[in-house]
């Protein structure tokens, strides 16, 4: 009967553009989001005190002074937590007790009646420190001579697939030897080797972080906050604090933009840690927009060698790939990227040797943490800038030279993995089409060059091998439907897929279905986070699974009653039929009551409640000194993205003419809103190839506003941007499905950066590609004055 | 710290409110009257979220004093429908698939507002100058900018 649910029998919503089930409240003003949520006249405010300088030894603090300031409730310092936080690798405390290394580390947090009475007497405290030498460069950092900003090292507790060298300021180092490169080398017709950084950026929700805590009596505290991973906060927040799960109950309203920046804990312990002084009160913390930029999350920046060489036919025959990333200050998150960049570090191609060394450095930089693509934009930037010049080396099309060697279904992957069937090349061919690959358009004034560029891009989910989902799908009297879940709804559309999935797995119409939000550990069901594009295709395994369970109690309960069997009986547009009897009856009817039997002889069914869950369990691990292992992730999405620019060459400025970009979904449960995603990833990464970067200079960040830190508005998005979908299913996906929300941005800035190449014949280097920087790089050239 | 009475319209309901001298329109809307569909993305005037019309010119509300508002008349996000139907620029960001996380749509909404009430028919150059100063993380823009060219004819059609 399952099957033949899914098999589409009968016409449902998988497949189809729905709308947004959230769409209304958030047109309305009604949606609810962090900052939103109502807790009276008594609540309490907080800000942070932070270190103002990048590396130092903290001696003394004195609160005294900041407590007596009227209106002041409580302090908290390093004295209050002294336990460890982080996911992977736990090198950080909630406040700094004896060094600060980054400028913006929590030192203190203040609560009183108002934010500006709490900002006050942030002055008033007073903070002794022993300033040290600081670390601003990741391949200096991992030089003997370099100042050590985490001696404990050897001492954290660390998950046993990352993995910290002690004594050195290399937070985890992930290494692939495969096949025989050395070897490989004079095979080569062409070897190309080159060096490109990438600058740490920041995520930029819209919506800053927020986060309100309120200690019950019992010692049972409640917190509210933006959050994409209120399961995680949970468990990463007691275990810092030495206390039981059951003792922090975490709430979550709509998130205003994630893409990384509040998965995992950044802020929000702080508001927990001093709402345990407040006697009861709850208390706010909001980050201003400045503190959004440097003391929350930031993507790691990288410096990445590579080099790769080919046969004359083009045939990839060797890479040798060395990434230096500048982690940051506490590295608890990051270190999972350097292995995901490790394990994905031939980029999407079939290559049989390769070594790699990937390199998690501490710096004296803002926290580092997951961003959209987690680590695979970042690479994909060298890599895929890379591909071209050996293409160009061999005098051979880009598109050709993908072609060949683009992955394949069968293909061992980097870590030894067998690549499961994949559109990738079917990608490449229609972004080539879309923009009229090998066409040279002319420009649209004499003072400027076109150019195009192209670049493909794969990434898996990364996470822990054993992320799990878990949901509820619950009827109510009239039928319709309540389902649960644990993943958050952060923009990306994951409510409405999840609604999708369960109406079609049920047998419902659409509109009977609701999402139950908010999410509330003490009430949604367990999900790991939402992050690494997972929830389409690990939540969906859930819901569609917890809607089977739902159906299937109804189906016997209806069989029962009516003498027949379950299997002779299905649900279609929320009525139980019999293709035997032919009998009907709508889910209103049996839903919570039952039904009777005949005769008043009693009743059969009750209150239907199902449940699913799902966590693969097919991912090993991986040799530490070889990244060797039968499967080192559960799957990947692969794409492909293509641009047509041009370069004014009065002024330097790179304008987008046009781009495509496609990518293999798998079976897109929404198209439109897979295309929607698809579009958006695809703009912040062009915001993030012309306009982005934190400017650091000593540790101190130059442009924490949006001044300053610009990311593209209306009018600097290209009309005509092109959203393909292929679908080659996946076998272990809800209808074949795999995500595509962090897909979308990785490979814009290597094709917006082959793009200016082919228009003027330069790598600028590190982006943002601004104005000034293409400019500079063209005078550098010769090709202006 | 000095309260001031002040009397002004908000969403066509004649209001009376105590704000102290410091007090920011947006902190007034959000804090005093629950009026929380305006957001706080910035509070120095630079992202948009916070904008309402005051006296039909959309403003950033976080830049404003609530004092400064004494006889006005504001609409928020909350006061675009009217009875229960929905505004057109509402209506057509829904259906071309303008809202993601739905923090900046508010601002969105009426900075369109705004531009359709002083210039029914615009440019598609006109959209993106309207919209220049209200941020979007989520959708890249390009659907909202569809929305409120269909937002517009469909308001000509129904004015024609």
């Amino acid at each position: 009967m399952v099957t033949k649910t899914l098999d589409k029998q009968a016409p449902h919503p998988v497949g189809d553009s729905v709308p947004r089930v959230d769409a209304r409240e958030k047109v309305i003003g009604a949606a609810l989001f962090a900052d939103d949520l109502q807790f009276g006249p008594g609540m309490l405010y907080a800000r942070v005190k932070r270190s103002h300088l990048p590396h130092a030894l903290i001696k003394h603090i004195d609160t005294s002074r900041a407590l007596a300031l009227p209106g002041v409730k409580a302090i908290a310092t390093g004295e209050d937590t002294p336990g460890f936080i982080g996911l992977y690798l736990q090198d950080r405390h909630i406040l700094c007790r004896d060094r600060v290394r980054y400028v913006g580390d929590p030192v203190a947090v203040v609560a009183a009646v108002s934010e500006q009475i709490a900002e006050k007497a942030l002055d008033l405290i007073e903070v002794e420190y022993e300033p040290l030498p600081g670390v601003f460069d990741p391949e200096y950092g991992i030089r003997p001579e370099a100042p050590l900003l985490h001696p404990e090292l050897g001492d954290y507790e660390v998950a046993n697939f990352i993995f910290p060298k002690p004594g050195t300021n290399i937070a985890n180092h992930f290494r692939i030897r495969k096949g025989d490169i050395e070897a490989a080398w004079p095979q080569c017709a062409a070897i190309v080797e080159r060096t490109y950084r990438i600058p740490q950026v920041q995520h930029v929700p819209i919506e800053p972080h927020v986060a309100v805590a309120r200690a019950g009596e019992d010692g049972k505290i409640t917190l509210w906050g933006s959050s994409q991973s209120p399961f995680a906060q949970r468990y990463l927040i007691t275990k810092a604090l030495g206390i039981s799960q059951s003792k922090l109950q975490v709430i979550a309203p709509y998130v205003g933009g994630g893409f990384g920046s509040k998965a995992g804990v950044s802020m929000e312990a702080l508001a927990v840690v001093i709402a345990a002084k407040t006697n009861g009160r709850p208390v706010k913390l909001r980050l201003t927009r400045e503190e959004e930029f440097y003391t929350t999350f930031v993507r790691q920046g990288v410096v990445a060698h590579f080099k790769m060489g080919c046969d004359q036919d083009g045939n990839l025959l060797a890479m040798e790939n060395r990434f230096y990333w500048d982690g940051g200050a506490y590295t608890e998150y990051g270190v999972n990227m350097t292995r995901a960049a490790g394990y994905s570090s031939s980029g999407p191609y079939d290559v049989p040797n390769v070594n790699t060394d990937s390199y998690c450095v501490y710096t004296n930089h803002p926290v580092t943490g997951p961003m959209r693509g987690f680590g695979m934009p970042e690479m994909h930037a060298g890599l895929e800038q890379c591909i071209d010049e050996l293409a160009h080396a061999l005098g051979m099309d880009p598109v050709q030279f993908r072609k060949i060697n683009c992955v394949q279904g069968g293909d061992t992957l980097v870590t030894g993995m067998t690549m499961h069937p994949t559109g990738l090349s079917e990608c490449l061919t229609k972004t080539a089409d879309a923009i009229a690959w090998g066409k040279k358009d002319l420009p649209s004034a004499p003072n400027k060059r076109r150019g195009k560029g192209i670049a493909l891009m794969w990434k898996a989910p990364a996470m822990p091998p054993n992320a799990g989902s878990s949901a509820r799908v619950a009827l109510n009297e009239d039928g319709t439907v309540i389902v649960s879940v644990g993943g958050q709804e952060i923009g990306q559309g994951s409510f409405t897929v999840a609604a999708q999935m369960a109406a079609a797995a049920l047998g419902v119409p659409m509109d009977w279905v609701r999402m139950a939000n908010m999410l509330d550990t003490d009430s949604s069901p367990y999900e790991w986070q939402t992050v690494a594009s997972r929830l389409t295709w690990s939540m969906g395994n859930a819901v569609s699974a917890a809607a089977r369970d739902a159906r299937r109690q109804i189906l016997e309960v209806v069989a029962q009653a009516w003498d027949e069997n379950p299997e002779d009986l299905d649900i279609i547009d929320g009525k139980v039929i019999s293709y035997k009897s032919e009998e009907a009856i709508s889910l209103k009817n049996i839903a919570i009551y039952g039904i009777p039997l005949p005769d008043d002889q009693g009743w059969v069914g009750g209150p239907v409640l199902g449940r699913g869950n799902f966590m693969p369990t097919y991912v090993t691990g991986l040799d530490p000194e070889t990244g060797q292992g039968p499967r080192a992730v559960v799957h990947y999405t692969t794409g492909a993205q293509a641009v047509e620019v041009e370069v004014d060459m009065d002024t330097g400025k790179v304008e987008i003419i046009r781009g495509a970009a496609a990518f293999d979904v798998g079976k897109a449960i929404n198209p439109d809103m897979v295309k929607a995603q698809i579009e958006g990833g695809f703009v912040q990464g062009i915001s993030t190839a012309l306009f982005e970067g934190l400017q650091l200079k000593e540790g101190v960040l130059q442009n924490p506003s949006f001044v300053d830190y610009r990311i593209a508005t209306s009018s600097d998005v290209p009309r005509d941007i092109k959203a393909i979908i292929v679908e080659v299913p996946q076998d272990d996906g809800p209808w074949g499905a795999r995500g595509v929300g962090e897909h979308s941005m990785v490979p814009t800035i290597p094709a917006i950066a082959n793009a200016i190449y082919d228009a003027i014949g330069i790598r600028v280097g590190e982006p943002p590609y601004t104005s000034e920087k293409v400019y500079l790089a063209m005078q550098d050239a010769g090709l202006v004055e | 710290m000095a309260l001031h009475r002040i009397s002004l319209t908000i969403n066509g309901e004649f209001e009376r409110v105590d704000v102290p001298s410091e007090m920011t329109l947006l902190q007034m809307l959000r804090e005093k009257l629950a009026l929380t569909g305006t957001k706080n993305g910035c509070n120095a005037g630079e992202c948009g979220s916070c904008t309402v019309l005051l006296n039909n010119e959309p403003v950033n509300s976080c830049m404003v004093l609530a004092v400064e508002c004494q006889g006005g008349s504001i609409v928020t996000v909350e006061g675009l429908a009217q009875d229960g139907v929905l505004d057109p620029v509402q209506q057509t960001i829904m259906e071309h698939g303008g809202v993601q996380c739905g923090f900046c749509t508010p601002g969105i909404l009426i900075s369109a507002r705004a531009l359709l009430d002083r210039s029914p028919d615009p440019s598609e150059e006109a959209i993106r100058e309207a919209l220049v100063g209200n941020l979007c993380r989520c959708t890249g823009y390009l659907r909202i900018i569809d929305a409120v060219k269909d937002a517009a004819s469909r308001q000509l059609a129904v004015t024609n």
